[in-house]
């Protein structure tokens, strides 16, 4: 290495060597991106199949005459379904991202003796099986008339949002430099008035990560929403989708497969164009600091 | 966290100031004020989490069983049934099908975080190659992370139903892994790309000088680095397949009809409490999910707390 001839010399087979890696690295990509997308087209695929189609043609056929009432018929029975998970993701998100920021607030600004204990014992919430607390829970809302009610899925993701919420707030304002509060302190702002207007309007970062991982949490989840409520009328759409398309007569793929598609659909469409914030959740909530 | 604020750096920041006196008093009151705001949720989480833990474990331990009228205080309802010690955990290990999903539970957790871990892995590295289209290519590999595992499960098994591995009592297990794999993957790769490229680039300049090859470059200085970022992906991956559910629940039920091949304790406490109510046993079911991932979590929420405690001092 040290004279120039045998760096020359090295750099040739270096070279070919470089280029067949990254051959090998961009076959590999696209296998792993094939392997990846496979669901996907199996899915617009059989979903655009008819009953009989779906029967007499390979799953990894295409179909020359695309038959798309299986999303219309899909939606009559998902409809419901979805209309209530939007009904049950919104107001859930929404107070969820405000308990999380003003915890958030609290725990990073305005700590005390024992607060990051606390903090500990919090998140400990967002990692426990819902089994171990399902039972009780169901006997609560009960109690309270809430079970099988939208208000009452409400009130168990709020609750259950709390760590990660809490979490996700608390490690982006440890990151808002010390002086900007204390410039408040000293301007003799308290408590809310440091929030509203230092805190507050540099939180939309947070809030959006916040906003769209709970959506897809709140969206996604099928525990709850399976157990804690019987009534149809109530139901989320991922409850609707695992029971849609099965009957006495078999099973409807193509049903089945567009209904896939439409459950999926919000959240995809939250990932196409905020992707950026998504992946910032999934790291906030397994990297902590 | 060398930009972490923490209220003694504040208070004393503010003393050096020599305004400390005049703030202190509106200080205290804040403080209080925000001690309330942060109440409410402090008695949620006690309540809804480890007050309902109590709960769920003291049924656990009696022989609960059937709808019926329960003793209630207030709102809260305590379990019908009489104190029978641990007999209902006895039962559990000595119940075939409840050792089956601990084995299929065991053998899910390793062979998913193996998958997702080393697939997770590569898929970071061959993307830090400053490759083309590494945009395209990041989010084929992080799309399933957006759905839900009911979406998963059902996709998934219309495609394994077609290979006949769903009806297969030795390839149903592996249908689930995959499918389960196939939405984590992702997540993986993002954490492990987030470490590489948090990686300063003089480091790798400075390994490729002292004649270190690309993958001894890996192996002996970027491997140990991301070491800790691994560990944190194995705690979150783990946490999740050992209290996996909705998948199995909807592409096969736990396979009753083959033997349980890829039944979960979920699967085996959602039918004992939803469907035969046995609530005190399937009480005890979700108790051994809530050791088996404290036995994770408890450290690692620990050791973070420890860390940060130390980054502050």
């Amino acid at each position: 290495m040290s004279t120039p001839p045998i760096a020359l010399q090295g750099a040739v087979p270096e070279q070919r060597k470089f280029s067949i890696s990254r051959l090998i690295v961009y076959l590999l990509l696209v296998i792993f991106a094939v392997f990846f997308l496979v669901p996907i087209y199996v899915a617009i695929v059989t979903a655009l199949k008819t009953t009989q189609q779906v029967a007499t043609t390979s799953i990894w056929e295409p179909t020359l005459s695309p038959y798309f009432e299986n999303f219309g018929k899909a939606f009559d029975v998902l409809g419901k379904g979805f209309g209530n998970s939007l009904l049950l993701a919104i107001p859930s998100v929404i107070i969820s991202s405000m308990l999380g920021s003003m915890n958030g607030y609290v725990l990073s600004k305005w700590t005390f003796k024992g607060s990051n204990l606390l903090f500990t014992f919090m998140l400990f919430g967002m990692f426990i099986p819902y089994q171990s607390i399902l039972i009780p829970l169901v006997q609560f809302l009960q109690t309270l008339n809430l079970y099988a009610t939208i208000p009452g899925l409400i009130l168990v993701h709020v609750i259950y949002g709390i760590p990660i919420t809490t979490l996700i707030f608390r490690n982006y304002y440890q990151g808002v430099p010390k002086e900007l509060v204390e410039s408040g302190t000293v301007d003799g702002a308290g408590f809310f008035g440091i929030y509203r207007h230092i805190v507050f309007p540099i939180s939309v970062p947070a809030f959006v990560v916040v906003l769209i991982w709970q959506f897809t949490a709140v969206w996604n989840e099928f525990l709850f929403a399976v157990t804690l409520n019987s009534n149809p009328s109530s139901q989320p759409v991922t409850v609707a989708l695992a029971g849609l398309g099965a009957s006495q007569a078999g099973t409807d793929y193509g049903l089945q497969m567009a209904g896939s598609l439409i459950t999926a659909l919000p959240t995809l469409l939250v990932y196409i164009f905020l992707g950026r914030y998504f992946i910032r959740g999934l790291l906030a909530g397994s990297v902590k600091g | 966290m060398s930009n972490a604020v923490t209220p003694q750096s504040s208070t004393r920041a503010a003393s050096a100031l020599s305004v400390g006196r005049t703030v202190r008093k509106p200080i205290s009151r804040d403080r209080l004020t925000a001690i309330y705001m942060l109440l409410p949720s402090v008695i949620a989480i006690a309540l809804f989490v480890y007050g309902f833990i109590a709960w769920n474990g003291w049924a656990s331990l009696t022989n609960w069983k059937n709808l019926g009228a329960m003793p209630q205080v207030g709102p809260i309802r305590f379990p019908a049934g009489d104190f029978i010690g641990l007999e209902n955990y006895g039962r559990l290990f000595s119940d075939s099908r409840f050792i089956t999903d601990l084995e299929n539970n065991a053998i899910f957790t390793v062979a998913f975080l193996a998958i997702c871990t080393i697939v997770g892995l590569f898929l970071a590295i061959f993307l830090d190659q400053h490759v083309k289209a590494e945009v395209f290519f990041r989010n084929v590999f992080l799309f399933p992370m957006a759905l839900s595992f009911v979406v998963t499960g059902t996709i998934w098994r219309w495609i394994f139903l077609d290979l006949h591995w769903i009806t297969d009592k030795n390839l149903a297990l592996i249908a689930v892994i995959i499918a389960a794999a196939w939405q984590m993957t992702g997540f993986t790769m993002a954490m492990f790309l987030a470490a590489l490229r948090g990686i300063p680039d003089d480091l790798r300049e400075a390994a490729r000088m002292d004649g270190a090859s690309e993958f001894g470059l890996y192996r002996h200085i970027i491997l140990p680095l991301i070491n800790p970022i691994m560990l944190s992906a194995l705690i979150i991956l783990g946490h999740i397949s050992l209290k996996i559910f909705d998948l199995i629940y909807v592409m096969t039920s736990g396979s009753p009809s083959l033997g349980y091949a890829t039944d979960m304790p979920s699967i085996y406490m959602f039918q004992l409490a939803f469907k035969d109510d046995l609530f005190a046993r399937s009480a005890g079911i979700s108790m051994i999910m809530l050791i088996f991932v404290a036995i994770v979590i408890v450290p690692y929420l620990w050791s973070n707390n420890r860390a940060e405690k130390e980054a502050a001092a």
